[in-house]
């Protein structure tokens, strides 16, 4: 359905962003964005290009320092954590094993010249797994939940079509059980017949693994069916955010509005 | 309080700032309540907010001002003022909806799409779906059909899938939207018996019906929104 699934209430936030800001120089790329991830929630960043929303979505992952405010993160052992004071073993651990990260261009996310099992291996590799038959079963299992033909196993992925390639950086990302994933415009470059699958796909996938997650995307109908919530940005600011079906179906700004309505019907 | 739902002086207007902010008033001064068991159905005409105050309800649209009180999990919360989270929680444990149009993800077999509120809450999947086929049978789509996307069904088989999707849990509260509209007469009478029998297990309803005779049959108590009409 076009709902996504639900999450459970759970008290304590998985992240927490507060006043998060980033200029460069004088241009304010994002302002004042303040917000808590529950776990298994997931989170859609819209806005146009320009908006902010891929500024906020690398502040949040660790990947650019904010000029303001601060991103803090409940680390396994279930204490909250300052992502600026973390040690680099600390870093390592959460890029490596708690977290995902989907690219828009999957060519980011993986290495195109080694083969499907290796990119999906090597997440395993840095965990400390190192029995090779254990690994190469893993892989294996993780081709077949995103729908690859496991005889593809050793083809590296630049022999593979656009929507393959994104459904093994997906497969990449969660073989580690991660608790957090971001995921900037996953559907982004694909054909639309394509996109269905795909979304249908990781809507499954998040629900199963109980995952949290923070979409970044522009297109209204991917918030939709993933997220829970959405929060609407422009011009580095969130304008509005809320329950994603009562945002879109009762928007209250006027972006919003003019967002909304700018869909053309299919 | 025994009600399931309990509404007092909501109200919700619309301000259109794409057409220069004009303020559209839908409702206002929504006060009902419904309890265990029974099934209240909502009279006016089109246009009258019938459907705004369903959404409302399940807190799709947003209430700007008044009180939906609704007994969850042993206590009452307000839908007026919830977090996101809650009533995400209210609609998985507590209100479940039928809406008129089904809106599927592509791609999911019909049996799935009616099971899946089931395995959402925790229910075996083999389970459910024996659930869903029993529900999809009654409601006379045949078995060849199930493991086909709804997509390409026609109108009234689409709000069958619909229908048993909304009645396969066992929620406390549902809400129809012109659940019989595009229905032929035995599978209008199938519906009838459906909310029959979740009266029969105290769930309280909130019905659009334009059928005056199903109406008749369901209804054990009409509230006439054109009283809450916001006259601008």
């Amino acid at each position: 359905m076009a709902e996504p699934q639900d999450v459970t209430l759970d008290d304590e936030p998985l992240l927490v962003a507060e006043h998060l800001g980033k200029n460069y120089g004088r241009l304010t790329a994002c302002r004042d964005v303040s917000f808590a991830l529950f776990p298994g929630e997931v989170l859609a960043i819209v806005g146009e290009s320009g908006s902010g929303k891929s500024t906020l979505l690398q502040l949040l992952s660790a990947q650019l320092a904010p000029s303001a405010g601060r991103v803090s993160y409940r680390m396994r052992d279930g204490v909250l954590r300052d992502l600026a004071a973390l040690g680099e073993a600390e870093r390592r651990f959460l890029f490596r094993t708690d977290w995902g990260y989907v690219h828009q261009d999957p060519a980011q996310g993986l290495r195109m010249a080694v083969s499907a099992g290796a990119n999906v291996g090597e997440r395993l590799m840095a965990v400390g797994w190192n029995h090779y038959g254990r690994i190469r079963d893993t892989a294996s299992s993780w081709l077949e939940r995103v729908e690859i033909d496991t005889a593809r196993i050793d083809d590296a992925p630049r022999t593979y079509s656009g929507g393959m390639r994104q459904r093994l950086q997906i497969a990449r990302n969660l073989v580690t059980e991660p608790r957090l994933v971001f995921m900037d415009e996953p559907t982004g470059g694909l054909d639309v017949s394509v996109q269905a699958r795909l979304l249908d796909l990781m809507r499954n996938l998040v629900s199963e693994l109980g995952l949290a997650a923070i979409v970044v995307t522009h297109d209204l109908a991917v918030a939709r069916l993933l997220s829970h919530r959405v929060m609407v940005m422009k011009g580095g600011r969130v304008v509005e955010t809320g329950l994603t079906d009562q945002v879109l179906d009762d928007p209250r700004e006027p972006y919003t509005q003019l967002l909304v309505s700018s869909i053309l019907p299919a | 309080m025994t009600a399931m739902i309990d509404i007092s002086n909501a109200e919700k207007t619309f301000t259109m700032h794409l057409q220069g902010g004009v303020e559209l008033p839908v409702v206002r001064g929504v006060s009902f309540h419904v309890e265990p068991g029974e099934c209240v159905v909502l009279s006016g005409p089109s246009g009258a907010g019938k459907s705004s105050i369903l959404k409302m309800i399940f807190g799709n649209y947003r209430c700007d001002g008044g009180r939906i009180g609704i007994r969850h999990q042993g206590a009452v919360i307000d839908l007026a003022t919830a977090e996101p989270r809650q009533v995400l929680s209210v609609r998985r444990s507590t209100i479940g909806y039928v809406s008129q149009f089904l809106r599927a993800v592509p791609r999911v077999a019909t049996i799935d799409v009616v099971a899946e509120p089931l395995i959402a809450n925790g229910t075996a999947r083999a389970e459910a779906r024996e659930k869903a086929g029993a529900l999809l049978r009654r409601l006379n789509i045949p078995e060849r059909l199930w493991a086909l996307p709804p997509s390409t069904f026609s109108g009234g088989e689409q709000q069958r899938v619909n229908i048993a999707r909304g009645f396969i849990s066992d929620l406390p509260i549902l809400l129809l939207d012109e659940p019989t509209a595009s229905l032929d007469a035995a599978n209008r009478a199938v519906v009838v018996e459906l909310i029959e029998e979740k009266k029969r297990q105290g769930v309280a309803m909130v019905a659009i019906v334009h059928d005056d005779e199903i109406r008749h049959l369901i209804a054990d108590r009409v509230v006439d929104v054109t009283s809450f009409a916001a006259a601008a």
